[in-house]
């Protein structure tokens, strides 16, 4: 991240969220299940200038820690991401994000005639990945097939 | 012989190999020489139908191949007639089937609703339909109808015509012929009903090699097998683009015109107007025969996933 970046707005201890595609932080927010009324000071900045993507999206957010379960939609939902552990202002683990090879209950099968769109069916979601690049992902129930950016 | 069908759930035709469905006709075979008379094998079981979308042809066909192997038959059919109306889910209505029966057959109109039943239920689950994605026991009864009209599924030239896009039973149809080795496949319709996304990747993933066309007639003359289905309506989210390809293709007596004279049509009924009834005297005709064989077929299943001999 460039210093012009860090200098602008700083976490003590919790999660950065890096190398978002450009427009996609609130995406991963979301999938965070993050709105704001949670309580954590968390910063996002979108569009800044990134010398990989070219534009990127970053969010930082205090006093949260991602388990795995969290690292996984984060991926979903931003694969280029990576996400670091910050302790008093410092970088102590960074880790690139990947595409698990099975997700279940964390994405929403597109068709709405799948078993696991019916209302009140007591039935998750489960995905595996069937594509490299780019990243796809079929529904273990109708099939759907999903791309992912 | 090992019996792979022994205790398991069947729900799509891509679960089973050749080996295992020239067993399953081999079985049929037996079941038809049964004809007309009933069996013991099943004495004391039940098999349950849980028809959540409307059937004709399966239902009857699934429940006179119980009784006549001598299962009983308890029966569920469309959403209105039973819990499901009061808003019972799909999982809690099939937990009690499971212990009310020994097999049970599921027909939804929610595609993966056989997969979840078959993860429910500790007794074997027959699909029996789920939304536009299997129909394995009509590819069954279709692979099987093709094996008595020529002696052989390999070799033949098929032409699959009509909606590749929601048609349960003719992808189905076509995984099953993935297990042989078929002559050339042709897959014929109006772009909208081309087969999904997923169906392509399966067949690819496979190294099945098929054709992609918009029209019958320059491949007529090389065709041993025309499988023909209707425009899927119930299954169209938008009912103005039903309308629009209702009727894009009929097969007529002009079209058979230049077929081979051996060209047997298929369709696993019910027919709307994409095969013209003057088709039905012909030679040609093989749908009702394919219908025929659907007790045997079923019986045949029946009977090997219960584990008994015929």
């Amino acid at each position: 991240m460039s210093s012009e970046v860090s200098r602008f707005a700083r976490i003590r201890s919790g999660t950065v969220i890096d190398h978002i595609p450009a427009g996609r932080a609130l995406e991963v927010l979301r999938a965070l299940g993050i709105s704001g009324r949670e309580g954590y000071r968390t910063i996002v900045l979108m569009n800044v200038e990134s010398r990989k993507l070219g534009r990127k999206d970053v969010v930082k957010i205090e006093g949260k820690l991602l388990d795995s379960r969290e690292v996984a939609l984060v991926a979903l939902a931003a694969l280029s991401a990576t996400i670091s552990t910050v302790e008093d202002f410092e970088v102590r683990r960074k880790v690139r994000v990947s595409a698990p090879d099975e997700v279940e209950g964390l994405l929403k099968c597109p068709n709405p005639t799948c078993i696991t769109n019916k209302e009140r069916e007591p039935v998750r979601s489960r995905f595996r990945r069937v594509g490299g690049r780019p990243v796809e992902y079929q529904c273990a129930y109708c099939g759907t097939m999903v791309r992912l950016e | 012989m090992d019996n792979p069908f022994k205790g398991s759930d069947v729900v799509s035709v891509l679960d089973f190999s050749r080996r295992d469905l020239e067993l399953l006709f081999e079985y049929a075979d037996r079941a038809q020489r049964h004809a007309g008379s009933k069996l013991d094998a099943l004495r004391g079981k039940v098999v349950a139908l849980a028809f959540f979308e409307p059937s004709t042809r399966t239902r009857f066909s699934f429940e006179v191949a119980a009784k006549r192997l001598g299962a009983d038959v308890i029966s569920v059919s469309g959403e209105e007639a039973t819990s499901v109306a009061k808003g019972e889910s799909l999982a809690d209505t099939v937990r009690m089937l499971d212990a009310y029966s020994d097999l049970i057959v599921v027909r939804h109109r929610y595609e993966g609703a056989a997969k979840l039943a078959a993860e429910i239920a500790e007794s074997p689950v027959v699909n029996g339909g789920d939304g536009w994605q299997h129909h394995p026991t009509q590819a069954m009864i279709d692979l099987y109808t093709v094996l008595k009209l020529f002696g052989t599924i390999d070799g033949l030239n098929y032409a699959l015509l009509g909606d590749l896009r929601y048609g349960r039973a003719i992808v189905s149809f076509l995984y099953g012929l993935t297990r042989f080795r078929p002559g050339a496949v042709y897959l014929v319709s109006p772009e909208p009903l081309r087969p999904r996304r997923e169906v392509l990747a399966k067949l690819g993933e496979l190294g099945f090699k098929c054709e992609a066309t918009c029209s019958l007639e320059p491949i007529i003359g090389e065709v041993d097998v025309l499988y023909v289905s209707r425009v899927q309506k119930e299954r169209f989210p938008d009912p103005a683009e039903y309308e629009r390809l209702r009727g894009s293709y009929v097969v007529n007596l002009r079209t058979l015109s230049r077929a081979k004279p051996g060209l047997k049509v298929l369709h696993p009924l019910p027919r709307v107007d994409e095969i013209a009834h003057e088709v039905d005297g012909t030679p040609h005709a093989a749908y009702f025969y394919q219908a025929s064989l659907g007790v045997p077929v079923r019986m045949a299943l029946l009977s090997l996933i219960s584990g008994v001999e015929i």
